[in-house]
């Protein structure tokens, strides 16, 4: 294959890895910021709203389109309610110490990941994409479903961009991200802040998987890698910054479809792994970071 | 303060530490005194324990569920014909999560704690390579039914044997001849980059180069890939057959992107069915396989010619027609596979027989009588086929089916002969020590 279209396809598979990514990232991202809680279940929501796309697309019958946007609604809510009671029963009691919550999220993910595997079971089960066409290039096909996740992707990124800063809501969490003590003192429940800050980024991570499974099959143990992933992303793009995850999640992702189809995924990873520590090292409040105050 | 409180908890209940002790040590003793028999009956009728390793969770899950099943009617079928020597068998499952660190401690836990007469029923071959050294070092026969080439190789110890599914080493071979005749002689090979996609590697290449035919590219997928589009430009255009075989949970995956990336223009398929074991033919992106072929150690669809011993297996192991559950028309069984465990319980049986196998003292003997096994004819013990073992490699070598998809099933078009897969011997474990 020439270089013009491997080079394509190549960015391809880089950007549905850097559509999905960023949204998984951006939940993360907002948990941290506005919290300050390292969400190490993270992946586990994800996984989450995967298993829960399968059931509910099998759920009805007829058309797959129909399965799917029934699952694209309905996995992303509940998974944010399971999140919002973990947050209200575990993360507040522990009163959002930096330790005890990161010890606390390693146990949620155990949790989920084993109910999942005693209720779901070990298999790999996929959900039919709402749509299957193959748009063919002249030297190769692709799925159109990948570009839709792309473009879905997009939406979604404006959309939370819209409601961190247009709205009210984006107010109080900006508010409560900014000053924690100051906002309470202007009447600010921060404590409800924070839980549906938490329902929000797991309801993030589990769109990102309802998107996915078309393409992957739901899997009890798929939340590892993307875990590590958005870590990667978020370290890089800074903390709480909405641009700089985005830009790091476009720069992973692409990175990562390029190396790895032209050198090795291990290449790709290593690289992903040594940028962060450059990033850490060199500016470690991340690309568009703030400094901690 | 709360050393009273314990105290006084103590008194109040009237156990102490001391006589808790006494009462277990008395309990012991018991148990250990001369005289003391667990089993009311006479000893011969204790049940001979077979630990089974199995895939219950990890990358080898859906293997490991029909493993299970076919297990558990191989056994039904054995202990209803009277078990071994009369004694009844029993199977003890542990699952090793398809991980090669836990299957070694599934071994030990088999041989010293659940003491069992032997270990059995391994498919994915980073496990066997993993368990295997545990099983020589326990001194427990480990009856694997794996298809990688590790036991023939020699490297194992003389515990280790595959008597009931030919090696990788011996399919590749078999296939070269009918792939460079019929589809054509420029291959290039997709498998998973760990053991067994390597002898897939190895032995296809020299096999199909005898044949006149030559590997144009190899590409090389990590086990835990879930993305593989990524790696079809590897394939370089000249190419007349792509050789594909894939595992794990990300099978479908692969080979929709595959049909996504060639839509109906690319090069011809020949597939190993384990790139679609416990997948449905007919799932939806699947549809450009129509017309390929694939490698089946059995026929997953029922043949319109096939002997009534394989119809009383099928029915046996629970399967339709279609190779699916009898329950559930959508759990797709792995039954180019689990025949294999099926034929391996039977091996064990006949072994213990010919060794007339008492107890652990006899695994050694149990091991000799099966190296002394030849030729199995195909059979209701044999569903698959006749079989001829080598006894220095402990490995069986038996025929295979080369099917084609038609209208959405698998076809059987080819058998091939074991001479085609068969080789000289490359290792002795009859010289081995025990």
């Amino acid at each position: 294959m020439a270089f013009g279209p491997y080079f394509l396809l190549a960015s391809l598979e880089g950007l549905v890895t850097a559509a999905v990514l960023s949204l998984m990232a951006l939940g993360l991202s907002l948990v941290f910021g506005v919290m300050r809680v390292v969400n190490v279940a993270h992946g586990e929501f994800y996984m989450l709203g995967a298993v829960l796309a399968w059931w509910f697309s099998t759920l009805v019958g007829g058309h797959p389109a129909v399965g799917f946007l029934l699952a694209l609604v309905l996995s992303p809510l509940v998974v944010a309610a399971i999140a919002f009671v973990a947050e209200r029963l575990v993360l507040s009691r522990l009163k959002y110490e930096p330790e005890a919550t990161i010890v606390a999220t390693i146990g949620l993910l155990y949790i989920v990941q084993q109910l999942a595997l005693t209720f779901y079971g070990p298999e790999a089960r996929p959900v039919e994409a709402p749509f299957n066409y193959r748009i063919s290039l002249p030297w190769f096909g692709y799925s159109a479903y990948k570009l839709a996740v792309i473009g879905f992707s997009i939406l979604m990124m404006i959309a939370t961009w819209f409601v961190l800063t247009r709205t009210k809501i984006g107010l109080v969490m900006r508010a409560t991200q900014f000053d924690r003590e100051t906002a309470q003192a202007f009447g600010i429940p921060v404590g409800r802040v924070y839980a549906g800050v938490f329902a929000l980024g797991a309801g993030l991570a589990a769109v990102a998987a309802v998107l996915i499974v078309p393409i992957q099959q739901a899997h009890y143990l798929m939340g590892h890698d993307p875990l590590l992933l958005s870590f990667i992303v978020v370290i890089i793009g800074g903390l709480g910054s909405l641009r700089g995850t985005v830009v790091a999640a476009v720069l992973i992702g692409l990175s990562d479809g390029i190396i790895s189809m032209f050198f090795s995924p291990t290449l790709a990873k290593m690289l992903a792994t040594l940028a962060v520590a450059m990033v850490l090292v060199f500016r470690p409040q991340g690309l568009f970071g703030t400094v901690a105050r | 303060m709360s050393e009273n409180r314990k105290l006084q908890m103590n008194s109040a209940s009237g156990v102490s530490r001391r006589t808790t002790l006494k009462g277990l040590g008395a309990a012991a003793g018991l148990i250990a005194a001369p005289g003391f028999v667990r089993y009311g009956q006479a000893q011969s009728s204790e049940p001979i324990r077979i630990g089974f390793q199995c895939h219950r969770t990890g990358i080898g899950a859906a293997y490991g569920r029909w493993y299970e099943r076919t297990t558990t009617a191989a056994a039904k079928r054995i202990n209803d014909a009277g078990g071994i020597n009369g004694r009844p068998l029993e199977i003890v499952i542990e699952d090793d999560g398809t991980d090669p660190k836990r299957g070694a401690e599934v071994v030990e836990k088999f041989a010293n704690q659940h003491k069992v007469d032997l270990v059995y029923g391994t498919l994915f071959s980073h496990v066997v390579v993993g368990s295997a050294p545990a099983a020589g070092e326990l001194k427990i026969p480990y009856y694997v039914v794996s298809e990688g080439y590790h036991v023939a190789s020699g490297k194992l110890n003389r515990y280790c044997v595959q008597p009931g599914i030919t090696d990788v080493k011996a399919q590749a071979r078999s296939m070269a001849p009918w792939i460079a005749d019929n589809l054509g002689k420029k291959v290039t090979l997709v498998y998973p980059d760990y053991a067994f996609g390597h002898d897939h590697r190895d032995f296809f290449t020299p096999a199909i180069e005898a044949q006149g035919g030559q590997v144009v590219a190899k590409v090389p997928i990590p086990p835990t890939e879930t993305s593989f589009t990524r790696y079809f430009p590897q394939i370089p255009s000249e190419t007349e057959v792509i050789y594909h075989v894939m595992v794990g949970p990300a099978v479908l995956t692969f080979v929709k992107e595959m049909g996504e990336f060639f839509g109906n223009s690319g090069p011809k398929l020949f597939g190993f069915i384990d790139s679609l074991e416990a997948v449905d033919i007919k799932s939806p992106g699947l549809e450009f396989l129509e017309g390929s072929h694939f490698w089946e150690g059995m026929p997953r669809y029922a043949q319109p010619d096939q002997a009534d011993y394989v119809t009383a297996y099928r029915e046996a192991v629970g399967i339709d027609e279609n190779g699916a559950s009898t329950q559930d028309a959508k759990d797709v069984s792995t039954a180019a596979h689990m025949f294999g465990c099926w034929e391996t319980l039977n091996i064990i049986k006949a072994a213990m027989e010919a060794c007339d196998y008492k107890g652990t003292d006899d695994r050694a003997a149990m091991i000799e009588a099966t190296e002394a096994m030849t030729d199995m004819e195909a059979g209701a013990d044999h569903p698959q086929g006749k079989k001829r073992f080598n006894g220095k490699t402990h490995q069986v070598f038996g025929e295979q089916s080369i099917s084609q998809v038609v209208d959405g099933k698998l076809k059987v078009v080819h058998r091939t002969s074991i001479e085609d897969g068969a080789y000289e011997p490359e290792a002795d474990y009859t010289a081995m020590s025990f």
